[in-house]
């Protein structure tokens, strides 16, 4: 026994090793975006004693985290070949309703933090519900629900922010475990726990099987609405979260909260390499896409460029990196002709 | 040369990678005579067809219009020389009107603007020509398959044009609505348009046809006059060729049925099927494409939602309303179109293999890799699948090696029943030779076989028995000791 443990926990070592190579491949060109990217910020004389230092990383991994917490539930409704817009209103909705939750009805943090999330979930399994039981394509349902999301946050405020001011809300959106921001050590637990899923279990296999092949995967006997179903109930579990987490660093909820976050993602995910057709893509290249259009908002900031002009860079960037994937894939498949 | 010839096709040769889909052909067509072309699935019909539509460039070959040569490059080139394709799927804009898909394209203007009056005017007129009881404003979508298919001919006819080919036109209209196609068919050889008909029914070759040629692997093997042959003559002229000796088949005693299906109808391609399988054996399904044979294991395969029927399987009734429910039964099936329905296109070979006994080797999110890919390597080695790794994304194999991952990926779940349907469809000669002399060994294992071919040497060949389907019924079982091309085709075109 005691032999085959040790060598199952040598093939782990092995196949994380094997994973980490795969994935320096898999993701070359935006790995190294990314790093030129670091590079020119942190030699740039405008930028250089402020961006590599410790506060700065910090706040970035903080600001960018609400964006990957939606950018994996994302990435497995893109793989499906779905959409999800309903996330930034899920956002706005759920930090509402938490916040609501402690300064309305007095109810204790914990429950207060868990009916946020809890919505989020909620529209995400009414989301999968509608999708999986019927051929209305998802762009249409989400857009649907998103408007009815950001709707419900409206009418339960009033219009105006819900503020909470103690210290213990704050704790999980600006507070601090050890020397580590907290967002950024929930997002490393949901990183894990979602690559997890997407790799090691089989309703992972089952999001690439439906996202590739609808048809063969029916005939192979996935059962391809439940498959639809998990993964829009997931993201909108992210998006809860992801609510709550920004309502606590807002010191409140508010119903303009995270208005256009669902694009944020959305483009995290496309320039990580996931295929918008569905059926291709990797959490980790997910991972790398986020931080880059986290990085350039932070470098675009310290540069003190001008909030509009961000916009045009942020789209520019977002299309020379699916361009760059494009002309890769172009060459391979050249290469498979010959 | 006779005057009266319309078009003339001269020596054609057409090859696909791998394939002679046109051998040398000659064709010939008359100004006001309806021609046949007869010919098993593949014989090379359509690609003819194609060649002379302009959607294939034939390799060698001259076509000649009233006597004039031309060359057919483009659809457009073809429709210029006067000729019309109405093929079998239709293709109308369903939410645009009769008179607008008429006119797709070529709008009657008055100035800058369509002019709408006259062209809902202009297309009354030519639809009432025909008597046909259609009003040119109503939209595409509201009309039966076979008025849609009026709207095809006259839409061809307002081109002016002289060559009006039809690809299996009565292949889903109701024998009432035959009638005035075949009427308006005789209206259009009145006015000396030449009428190219493909059929695979017999029956109709007399009431409409003047000429038949009959095509097989690619070659024109004669034309007759329609009243001067039998069915017979044609159906020997369709299939007589030699049988290749590359099939590894041993015949078993009798084993007890394994599964027995009565009565399965799907309300719409299936009536009332019913046959049994027995275990060791290799059951053939024939029958012309379009007969209802996919769709009767579509049924069985729980991939139909809703069937009537009762199903058996080693004498216990069960419940079929998913793929699910059937493998759990211990069907598989290994679908006709591997690229819509069976691969994973850009998923590696493991991955196309092991999708469906993740049971056994991930159990919650413990993933033992060893054992994939000991299952993978078991099923490259049995099927004996050529492929670089298995990691090599499967859509870089050849046809012939995915469908060998296919039919691994259904054995892995350890089949009582396996149904493959058109198993060696686009696959070369030897993989071929090999995945018959695979289900040679599993039905000696004691598996039961199911096998849909188009293919008559191999249904011949390979099966204990065969059932043929024609318009969805079971019109007889043949032995494998009685069975012939001939008494196959009889029962498929009755």
């Amino acid at each position: 026994m005691d032999r085959v443990g040790s060598k199952n926990r040598k093939s782990t070592i092995a196949l994380l090793k094997n994973g980490m190579i795969q994935w320096w491949k898999d993701n070359l060109g935006i790995i190294i975006a990314f790093l030129v990217l670091c590079l020119i910020l942190s030699i740039n004389p405008i930028t250089q004693n402020s961006f590599l230092t410790s506060k700065n990383i910090f706040n970035v991994l903080r600001q960018i985290s609400t964006n990957l917490f939606l950018a994996c539930g994302m990435t497995m409704v893109i793989i499906l070949g779905g959409i999800d817009l309903s996330v930034g209103s899920i956002i706005a909705l759920s930090g509402c309703l938490a916040a609501g939750a402690v300064v309305r009805y007095n109810l204790p943090l914990g429950v207060a933090l868990l009916v946020g999330v809890l919505f989020g979930l909620v529209i995400g399994i009414f989301n999968g519900i509608v999708i999986s039981k019927t051929t209305i394509p998802p762009f249409i349902v989400t857009l649907a629900t998103m408007n009815i999301a950001k709707g419900l946050a409206y009418v339960y405020t009033g219009g105006s922010p819900v503020r909470v001011v103690t210290k213990e809300w704050q704790f999980i959106g600006a507070g601090y475990i050890g020397a580590v921001p907290t967002p950024v050590v929930i997002l490393i637990i949901v990183f894990i726990v979602t690559a997890i899923i997407m790799n090691r279990t089989k309703m992972g296999r089952y999001l690439y099987a439906v996202g590739g092949n609808a048809q063969a995967a029916e005939f192979s006997g996935i059962k391809v609405s439940r498959v639809k179903f998990f993964a829009y109930a997931y993201s909108g579990l992210m998006a809860g979260l992801a609510g709550i987490v920004l309502a606590s660093r807002m010191y409140s909820g508010q119903p303009t909260a995270g208005e256009g976050a669902e694009m944020d993602a959305i483009a995290a995910v496309v320039v990580g390499g996931t295929s918008m057709s569905g059926g291709y893509g990797k959490i980790g290249g997910t991972l790398i896409g986020g931080l880059i259009i986290g990085v350039l908002n932070n470098g675009l900031n310290l540069l003190n460029v001008n909030s509009f002009w961000q916009y045009v860079v942020k789209g520019a960037v977002i299309l020379l990196a699916v361009f760059i994937d494009y002309i890769r894939q172009e060459n391979k498949d050249k290469i498979k002709i010959r | 040369m006779d005057t009266n010839v319309l078009l003339q096709m001269k020596n054609i040769h057409k090859t696909f990678p791998g394939v002679y889909a046109l051998k040398a052909v000659d064709f010939e067509l008359r100004a006001g005579e309806v021609h046949a072309i007869l010919g098993e699935n593949g014989a090379g019909k359509s690609t003819l067809i194609k060649v002379l539509g302009g959607i294939y460039t034939a390799d060698q070959g001259e076509i000649y219009i009233e006597g004039k040569k031309v060359d057919i490059k483009s659809v457009k080139d073809a429709q210029e020389n006067g000729i019309a394709i109405i093929h079998q799927e239709l293709v109308l804009a369903p939410y645009m009107t009769v008179a607008e898909n008429i006119f797709l394209g070529r709008e009657p203007m008055k100035g800058k603007f369509v002019n709408t009056t006259k062209m809902y005017e202009d297309a009354q007129e030519l639809i009432d020509i025909y008597g046909v009881n259609i009003d040119a404003k109503t939209l595409v979508r509201n009309l039966t398959i076979a008025q849609q298919q009026m709207v095809e001919i006259i839409k061809a006819i307002s081109y002016n044009s002289k060559i009006l080919v039809m690809d299996e036109p009565t292949s889903s209209i109701s024998d009432k609505e035959v009638k005035f196609l075949f009427e308006i068919m005789r209206t259009l050889t009145a006015k000396g348009v030449g009428i190219i008909y493909i059929s695979h029914r017999m029956s109709e070759l007399a009431e409409v046809c003047d000429r038949v040629t009959v095509m097989r692997d690619g070659s024109c093997i004669g034309t007759k006059v329609v009243k001067e042959t039998t069915n017979d003559e044609l159906i020997s002229m369709m299939v007589g060729r030699e049988l290749k000796n590359y099939y590894t088949r041993d015949y078993q005693e009798d084993g007890e049925v394994i599964l027995k299906c009565e009565n399965i109808s799907d309300h719409k391609m299936v009536k009332s099927a019913s046959f049994e399988v027995k275990k060791g054996e290799i059951v053939g399904f024939a029958g012309l494409v379009g007969a209802g044979r996919s769709e009767l294991m579509k049924c069985i395969f729980g991939l139909t939602k809703r069937f009537s029927g009762d199903i058996y399987i080693e004498g216990k009734k069960v419940e079929i309303k998913s793929p699910y429910d059937a493998i759990k039964h211990g069907i598989a099936l290994v679908p006709e179109d591997r690229k819509a329905e069976g691969l994973f296109l850009v998923q590696s070979v493991r991955f196309n293999t092991t999708i469906e006994v993740l049971n056994e080797f991930i159990k919650g999110i413990a993933v033992n890799r060893q054992k994939e890919d000991e299952i993978t390597q078991e099923y490259i080695d049995l099927m004996s699948t050529k492929t670089p790794s298995m990691e090599q994304p499967i859509e870089k194999l050849s046809g012939g090696n995915q469908q060998k991952v296919m039919i691994g990926r259904w054995l892995a779940t350890s089949p009582k029943i396996l149904i493959l349907d058109e198993p060696t469809r686009g696959i070369d000669v030897g993989a071929k030779s090999e995945i018959y002399a695979i289900m040679n060994n599993l039905v000696k294992s004691g598996m039961s076989i199911i096998m849909i071919s188009s293919e008559m040497p191999e249904i011949i060949n390979m099966s204990d028995r065969i059932y043929v389907m024609c318009d969805g019924k079971i019109t007889g079982c043949l032995g494998h000791e009685e069975v012939t091309q001939e008494k196959i085709m009889k029962l498929a075109v009755k």
